[in-house]
């Protein structure tokens, strides 16, 4: 308890930080919802222009529009979106499963492959195919994830047409649980692959730097020593340990790739959080992206917590006193790991 | 007067026929509408609600004209059909309308449409519509019996006619939108009305649902089970999904390349008719008030500068046409009888001296700005980089400037914050409804878009359209707008470029795809597949 008092204060001003620049922010921007709306409709009378922004609020002075704001999500009411005409906290929840489906997915990808990239190419650091490893890590690293996405699709699903151009459904019917779950997984593959493509490449490069550091330690050489297997040797002793900054980099990363979401998702037509953000900017609706940020803000934070419990997991030297030290230096790759958990 | 009246029994006697000809049924089709199957739209319009009465534009009038009946439709030559009026009558005067309702219609929870319903609508139309002027003069609405409705209005008005279209005008019940505010009325999202379909699912920004709905008053119609919208984040992914055959149907395309990318796929056809209600001209708009824009030669010099037909013919690939004034061509209204501002770069370096502004040592005369609507690549981007080396010829420099979101661009633009803008602006039917406002200095209205925002104010326009909207005799008031469009084209507030080049593609197989005047925005009750889909 003594520990999570200050860490949930931090956490409470974090948010508190994160609403009101974030309102700002998108504040600064020219124009306001009820322009967008009058440019949806082609043009409106003076009188309807002053009774939207009446009814929306956008007529009091910044800070009242601030403070009324504020009062508003303390009492868990995130308000209505004016664009999409309902409130936004139901928005957020219709969109929320299809973005969880996108990210889990992507990372689930780019961890496992990335980590078995970089195992390979860390057993031999000098071959062409840990060569090639690097190069199309780096492609997929350099690439903008949207070019990235836009390729995929020309190739995937207008060239040689295998996969649906974009949604996360055939809006025909599909059928039965089974049908709609092979659509999902169908209309799954681009986005997915798209969003893991940077990712690979970080752990790739992560942990072939991590594997090559453990995999020349003193106890690797006794475990081939004592006759063990190469694959109990490399997955059963030297992963371990190779993983720990792994496991920082998805903690670290988690809000980058809610961040890269956006574009997969706008890319893609997926209908989860990103698009609606970008629908969000792009429409001004004010009270849609900051319950976004602000709920993205929640996931980052989560996300680093359950690292940290990972940590300890994995090492479980790692807690008390120095849980927090690991925490904020995340072993860069290449740096020396915590050393083995077991002979 | 009688030119009206005889316009109105001529339309009544094309109701009859029109009427009998719908209850004569497939007897007298040439090949009888198969009935069934599914229909994918792809569509980049969200639409905010359904609620066509309170709410214009395309992506609510798309799927409001199919939940929702309307007095009278529209054919392709812009004469009046019945739909739930199955006739009208125009008074003597002008200064009312009859309607005479079907007696079995019904909305979507089986109460029937009455008058009473036609009347709340109208009202409730006449409060919240976007459209202000569109109603304007309408008075009170009468009842009395329960099929019949009495519009008075204030003064002869022939626009209430082409008012009266499913893209404006849609009956609500009274009993299910009557009660507390209409523009948070949840039935906005879960509509009630009486036209072919009915929504049955919305998942916001994403997709929704229409069923054919069995109760609709013509019999035999719908023909489609059900239309499903898929809302696509950009045009592009949308006509791939044509192109691979995952949406039937885009029935709204305005981009050049999309146009022709689809013009090539095989089993896609792409029909460009209709759309004149919609009337969409691409324009350049100055800001008159500001300097040297305030000087008709300056503008008119511009004018003369811009290569009109090259852009319709290379830039736009043939697809757009041209326009003339600001009348869309296409309307019963329109004239070519102006300047066309024909290319003349001798007559743009002489008015240009004229006015005073004398080439500089590098060749310049002034540098300008020019803005235009963001996401309109064809007609918007690719126009005014070409701008750039045709004013350059003239020595005008030319400074593009990208606005990054519409809202950006609404905002500078509609608080003169601009010296020339490129702009799309639709003329919604009738000159009173989406013209007169670009034009009345009565209209200039800092911050809000689409008024007149090149803040032109010419006495004698300002007459031209006041008399012209109150006009009953068709070819007076067709004179009155022929001038009203020669002195406008003259003054050249504005440089008429273009058409939007609306079209509809769709999969090869789909009959009787709207090619009214309305385009898409209008009931598609009689179309079907003629091949199993």
């Amino acid at each position: 308890m003594r520990k999570l008092a200050p860490r949930l204060i931090s956490a409470i001003g974090l948010l508190l930080a994160v609403l009101v620049l974030n309102f700002l922010l998108i504040h600064a921007a020219p124009g306001d919802p009820v322009q967008v709306i009058v440019g949806d409709m082609g043009g409106a009378s003076p009188q309807l222009i002053a009774q939207m922004k009446a009814q929306y609020g956008l007529d009091k002075p910044l800070p009242v529009q601030l403070g009324l704001y504020l009062w508003q999500v303390l009492h868990g009411n995130f308000g209505y979106s004016v664009y999409f005409n309902m409130p936004v906290l139901d928005l957020i929840l219709q969109r929320l499963p299809a973005t969880i489906v996108l990210v889990l997915s992507s990372l689930i990808l780019a961890v496992v492959i990335g980590t078995l990239l970089g195992i390979f190419s860390a057993r031999r650091p000098r071959g062409i195919l840990s060569h090639l490893v690097t190069l199309v890590s780096l492609f997929g690293f350099s690439a903008p994830v949207f070019w990235t996405g836009i390729m995929l699709t020309i190739l995937f699903a207008s060239v040689i047409p295998i996969f649906p151009v974009s949604g996360m459904f055939s809006v025909r019917d599909t059928g039965g649980f089974f049908a709609q779950t092979l659509d999902l997984l169908r209309h799954l593959v681009l986005p997915s692959v798209t969003l893991a493509s940077i990712y690979i490449a970080t752990y790739s490069r992560l942990a072939r730097a991590a594997m090559l550091d453990v995999l020349g330690a003193d106890y690797i050489r006794t475990a081939r020593a004592k006759g063990l297997s190469e694959r109990r040797v490399v997955f059963g002793h030297a992963l371990r340990n190779g993983l720990i900054p792994i496991v920082t980099m998805v903690g670290l990363q988690f809000g980058q790739l809610l961040a890269g979401a956006v574009l997969v998702e706008t890319v893609f037509n997926w209908p989860g959080l990103g698009r609606l953000a970008f629908d969000s900017i792009l429409r001004r609706d004010y009270s849609t992206l900051l319950a976004i940020l602000f709920f993205s803000a929640i996931l980052v934070m989560v996300a680093n917590a359950l690292t940290d419990l990972a940590y300890r997991w994995i090492d479980p030297r790692i807690g008390g006193g120095r849980t927090r030290k690991a925490t904020k230096t995340p072993a860069a790759p290449g740096s020396k790991s915590p050393g083995p958990a077991k002979g | 007067m009688t030119a009206l009246r005889t316009k109105a029994l001529a339309a009544l006697a094309a109701t009859s026929l029109a009427a009998l000809s719908l209850t004569a049924g497939p007897a007298l089709a040439q090949s009888a509408p198969k009935d069934g199957g599914t229909l994918v739209m792809g569509t980049v319009g969200v639409p905010r609600h359904f609620d066509g009465a309170i709410q214009s534009g395309i992506a609510t009038a798309l799927p409001s004209t199919q939940i929702f009946a309307s007095p009278l439709r529209y054919d392709k030559n812009w004469d009046p059909e019945p739909y739930l009026a199955k006739s009208w009558e125009v008074a003597k005067d002008g200064k009312s309308v009859t309607l005479h309702l079907v007696d079995n219609a019904k909305f979507s929870d089986g109460t029937p449409v009455t008058a009473e319903d036609v009347k709340f609508s109208i009202e409730t139309i006449k409060k919240y519509h976007p459209f202000k002027t569109m109603l304007a003069p309408v008075t009170t609405v009468d009842t009395p019996d329960k099929y019949t409705v009495v519009i008075h209005l204030a003064h002869p008005y022939p626009a209430l006619l082409l008012a009266m279209s499913p893209a404006l005008m849609p009956i609500l019940p009274e009993h299910v939108y009557g009660k507390g505010d209409i523009q948070t009325n949840p039935a906005n999202l879960k509509p009630v009305g009486s036209g072919p379909f009915k929504l049955v699912s919305y998942k916001q920004g994403d997709s929704y649902v229409l069923e054919k709905n069995p109760d609709f008053f013509l019999k035999g119609r719908p023909h489609l089970d059900k239309i499903i919208v898929k809302i696509f984040a950009d045009p592009e992914n949308m006509v791939l999904a044509v192109q691979n055959g995952e949406v039937d149907v885009a029935p709204l395309l305005s981009d050049v390349r999309d146009i022709q990318r689809l013009e090539k796929a095989p089993d896609v056809t792409v029909s460009n008719k209709g759309f004149e209600a919609i009337g969409p001209i691409n324009w350049l708009e100055f800001n008159t008030k500001k300097k040297p824009f305030d000087d008709v030669r300056v503008r008119q010099a511009i004018g003369y500068a811009i290569n009109k037909k090259f852009i319709v013919d290379r830039l736009l690939g043939g697809v757009a046409k041209r326009a003339y004034g600001p009348i869309a061509p296409g309307s019963p209204l329109a004239t070519t009888d102006v300047n066309h501002y024909d290319y003349n770069p001798k007559k743009a370096n002489e008015l240009l001296d004229e006015a005073g502004l004398k080439k500089g040592a590098d060749g310049t005369r002034f540098t300008m700005t020019v803005d235009y609507i963001p996401g309109s690549v064809d007609i918007g981007r690719n126009v005014v980089e070409y701008m750039r080396s045709a004013l350059r010829q003239v020595g005008i420099k030319v400074e593009v400037r990208t606005s990054p979101d519409f809202p950006t661009w609404s905002n500078r633009i509609s608080n003169y914050d601009f010296d020339l803008t490129e702009d799309d602006v639709y003329n919604w039917g009738d000159p009173v409804i989406g013209v007169a406002r670009t034009y009345l200095s009565s209209n200039i209205r800092k911050g809000v878009v689409w008024a007149n925002m090149a803040q032109y104010d010419n006495p004698k326009v300002d007459k031209l359209l006041n008399e012209a909207a109150v006009e009953g005799d068709p070819a007076k008031r067709k004179e009155l707008y022929a001038e009203f469009q020669k002195i406008v084209v003259g003054d050249a507030p504005i440089l008429f470029l273009n058409t939007v080049p609306f079209a509809i593609a769709y999969k090869k197989g789909l009959e009787n795809v709207p090619a009214g005047i309305w385009g898409s925005l209008q009931p598609w009750d009689n179309v079907y597949w003629s091949k199993k889909n």
